[in-house]
């Protein structure tokens, strides 16, 4: 038997994770526990201020750092997240969701803080949000967060759920593929360093604060290519846009699509009622209804491949159905806003998983 | 002008100690004989803010009152020959009060030099945690009813090597010096008074003057000299997935079940409820069956009740949670009490409980058996799956059993009960 805690931080381990920033929260605790048997080094940390600040200081000086909280946690970090979107610092936190408001039930699994990590930035700035449908994503997905977060110099937020990290189940672990450790590069040029010169919109090069041949600035205020505070100059705010531009045009857009040929409705989910949604679409083939699955794993930016298929199917006027473990939608919220068009439905909950019924019902209209 | 620097004229009101404490810092590290590339320089919000362009040094420039420990994320992955100073004003210590006194307790190797003109200069004027008593600000235009809290005192305490206050006035470059010479933690607190709020809500204040009428008198505090904290770079650990870390099961048993069963177990917190459910999960995979598990208990630990969740399965479990189990199996009241609402809630289904407990009306089948008074509280989470296992034979009593018999709690299980279900 394996749990999702065990393969989500060996697979962080083996691709090139330096050290993992701990603070015990429920539901990602068991995290700690394997990081602290497997990660080259580890650092208890006294709060999730400083547990983002010493990731920080570490992904400046070149390491490659990992967290994993609950939304308490990293609400507590959320500042200091600004602070490594606007310093382009690589780091993941991985988010194990669990039921809220507030401390809600802490043992019990939930989809809640999509939301949240959506308005997470100020200005809106996105931070790049991979979300862990099954099993295999639990070994799959954690080097996609590491290497997005190098290639795009950001935060990197990797989703996932308390029923994910803390449910058992067999598992045959011939299926495990190889992880390759990330690969990274810093700038090696002879000119002077500008810390924030990138080339066509994306990340700049890296190079760790404390080098011995160049100067190297970071900050967390508006600023320039060099890395100086800048109060509204055209060039600090054409910085302030590649922020968005990179995320956007450099996250890679990854989904499962199961596409019938003539389906009856259009199923889409993320996360833990991914698992839900597929045995439904199991459960109406086995009655002669044909439907589709959109299963997505990049959340954030939301790629536009999400907005085709979503036309492709609204345009032959057929139902959509959005499947997740909350009670506002929040998937569909954003990608529609609060006022879901017209043929597309919901099915949530809080508490309990999503069930395959629910989801039949609702398709079944 | 000194290699330390890009531009001398620093961005400050005239007269403004900040002044000092730039120009002594890079007299500090000039006596040192640093390298401007090997000192990372951070500053945090405030007047002295906006310092670092000044400097030929690396520079970090973070949010209000964090960046110590920032700047100990740094000096914790840095080589020992590298210099990381931290400047902050008296608001950003004590918004991250925390971080001094963490980084002053793990010893971590920075350098914290705070600006304390005892006041929020770049906002107005407020007071804040280190506003002396009397100190007259905009908020408090009478002065300060409170006393201010003695931040040398509160990190010396927490374990730093070194701390010291000085009068932000003159040379105290050779003080600066031997805070940056520490291995370690050490901070110096600059008193000063700001130009532009402090003067002028207190016309007739003298800096000397005031030090010694509020308890702000210069001083020295070392504390036990220690291993800096470093990121420790350690051999490659063993692969989590490793086969002696995962066990592998082999199938040897059968099984007759076709679909899909889900059973809940209830019972209470150190009655090895979570247990049996695994070593039913084993028993299932040693029976050719795929199994999920999981548990559902309060945030405290070894209290309350104890419940888990098992699917078992012909085919891959696509969704692992019960919207309505086949079987609930309750072993205690705590148990019982947790899934109330669910076994009143089954339309179909069985109930193996302890003839001890009432369950709620149900259309589920209810078998009472006596759990606790047969096998006790240590073991009757196990026993009822024995018992479940026998009566419902979705996996042979032989797997189970075989599974306990190999398992750590084996040599608390009686053979009697064991032996007691081969011969049902």
């Amino acid at each position: 038997m394996v749990d999702g805690s065990r393969l989500i931080t060996e697979s962080l381990a083996r691709a090139g994770a330096d050290a993992y920033i701990g603070y015990p929260i429920t539901p990602a605790s068991l995290i700690y526990t394997y990081a602290s048997r497997r990660f080259p080094a580890i650092l208890p940390a006294p709060d999730e201020i400083t547990a983002l600040q010493w990731m920080a200081g570490l992904a400046a000086a070149g390491k490659l750092p990992v967290s994993a909280t609950a939304f308490p946690g990293l609400a507590l970090m959320t500042e200091s997240v600004n602070m490594a979107v606007m310093m382009e610092l690589p780091m993941v936190i991985v988010l194990v969701q669990r039921l809220g408001p507030s401390t809600g039930t802490a043992t019990a699994g939930a989809q809640d803080d999509l939301r949240f990590l959506y308005g997470m930035i100020s200005g809106g700035y996105p931070v790049p949000v991979f979300c862990i449908a099954d099993i295999d994503d639990c070994w799959s997905l954690p080097p996609v967060a590491l290497q997005t977060a190098v290639d795009l110099r950001t935060p990197v937020v990797l989703l996932t759920s308390k029923e994910v990290v803390m449910t058992e189940r067999s598992f045959d672990m011939n299926r495990l593929g190889e992880v390759h450790p990330v690969s990274r590069s810093t700038y090696e040029g002879t000119a002077p360093y500008r810390p924030y010169e990138a080339e066509q919109g994306g990340a700049p090069p890296f190079l760790p604060i404390g080098d011995g041949a160049h100067q190297v600035r970071m900050t967390a205020s508006t600023h320039d290519r060099d890395g100086l505070l800048r109060h509204s100059t055209g060039e600090a705010l054409a910085n302030s846009r590649r922020l968005l531009t990179k995320v956007r045009t450099g996250t890679p857009p990854l989904y499962h699509l199961e596409e019938a040929e003539n389906p009856a409705a259009l199923i889409v989910t993320y996360g833990i009622t991914s698992g839900a949604a597929r045995e439904a679409v199991r459960m109406l083939r086995a009655d002669g209804v044909e439907v589709s699955l959109l299963v997505a794993r990049t959340l954030i930016p939301v790629p536009r491949d999400y907005y085709r298929i979503l036309d492709r199917t609204m345009e032959r006027e057929l139902p959509v159905v959005f499947a997740e473990q909350n009670l506002q939608a929040q998937f569909a919220a954003m990608l529609f806003g609060e006022r879901l068009p017209e043929g597309v439905r919901f099915v949530g909950d809080i508490g309990h998983m999503v069930t395959p019924d629910a989801i039949v019902r609702e398709v079944r209209g | 002008m000194s290699e330390f620097l890009i531009n001398p004229d620093f961005p400050y009101c005239k007269g403004c100690g900040h002044h000092q404490v730039a120009r002594n810092t890079v007299r500090a590290l000039e006596m040192l004989d640093r390298r401007p590339l090997d000192v990372v320089l951070l500053t945090d919000i405030g007047c002295h803010g906006i310092v670092g362009r000044n400097f030929a040094t690396h520079t970090v420039h973070g949010l209000h009152g964090r960046s110590v420990a920032l700047g100990g994320g740094i000096a914790m992955a840095l080589p020992r020959d590298k210099d990381v100073v931290v400047f902050i004003g008296d608001g950003g210590a004590t918004i991250g009060l925390q971080h001094l006194l963490e980084a002053a307790r793990l010893n971590v190797n920075v350098t914290v030099v705070i600006h304390n003109n005892m006041l929020y200069g770049m906002t107005g004027g407020q007071p804040s945690g280190l506003t002396p008593h009397g100190f007259r600000t905009v908020i408090a235009r009478e002065g300060s009813p409170y006393p201010h809290h003695d931040i040398c005192q509160l990190v010396h305490k927490a374990g730093a090597p070194y701390a010291r206050r000085v009068l932000g006035l003159g040379d105290f470059s050779d003080v600066l010096a031997e805070a940056l010479a520490v291995e370690g933690f050490a901070l110096v607190e600059v008193l000063e008074l700001c130009t532009s709020h402090a003067l002028k809500m207190n016309p007739d204040l003298r800096l000397r003057q005031l030090a010694e009428e509020v308890g702000y008198e210069p001083g020295i505090w070392r504390g036990e000299e220690r291993a800096p904290f470093r990121l420790r770079d350690e051999q490659p650990r063993a692969s989590l997935v490793a086969p002696e870390q995962v066990r592998e099961t082999n199938v040897r048993f059968g099984s007759a079940l076709e679909g899909r069963f889900s059973l809940v177990l209830g019972g209470s917190a150190g009655e090895g409820a979570q247990r049996a459910a695994e070593l039913l999960v084993e028993a299932a995979m040693a029976s050719g069956l795929h199994a999920t598990k999981k548990g559902s208990y309060p945030v405290t630990v070894g209290v309350g009740f104890s419940t888990a969740e098992v699917i078992l399965s012909r085919e891959p479990i696509l969704y692992h949670g019960i919207a309505e189990p086949d079987a609930v199996v309750i072993t205690s009241d705590d148990g019982l009490a947790h899934n109330r609402e669910r076994i009143a809630a089954m339309t179909a289904g069985r109930v193996w409980i302890d003839e001890s407990l009432q369950p709620p009306e149900t259309k589920a089948e209810v078998w009472f058996r006596d759990f606790r008074g047969r096998a006790g509280p240590r073991n009757a989470a196990i026993y009822s799956l024995l018992t479940l296992v026998g009566e419902t034979e979705m996996i042979g009593s032989e797997a189970l059993i075989e599974v306990i018999r190999e398992s750590s709690i084996a040599q608390y299980v009686p053979d009697r009960l064991l032996d007691g279900v081969k011969a049902t």
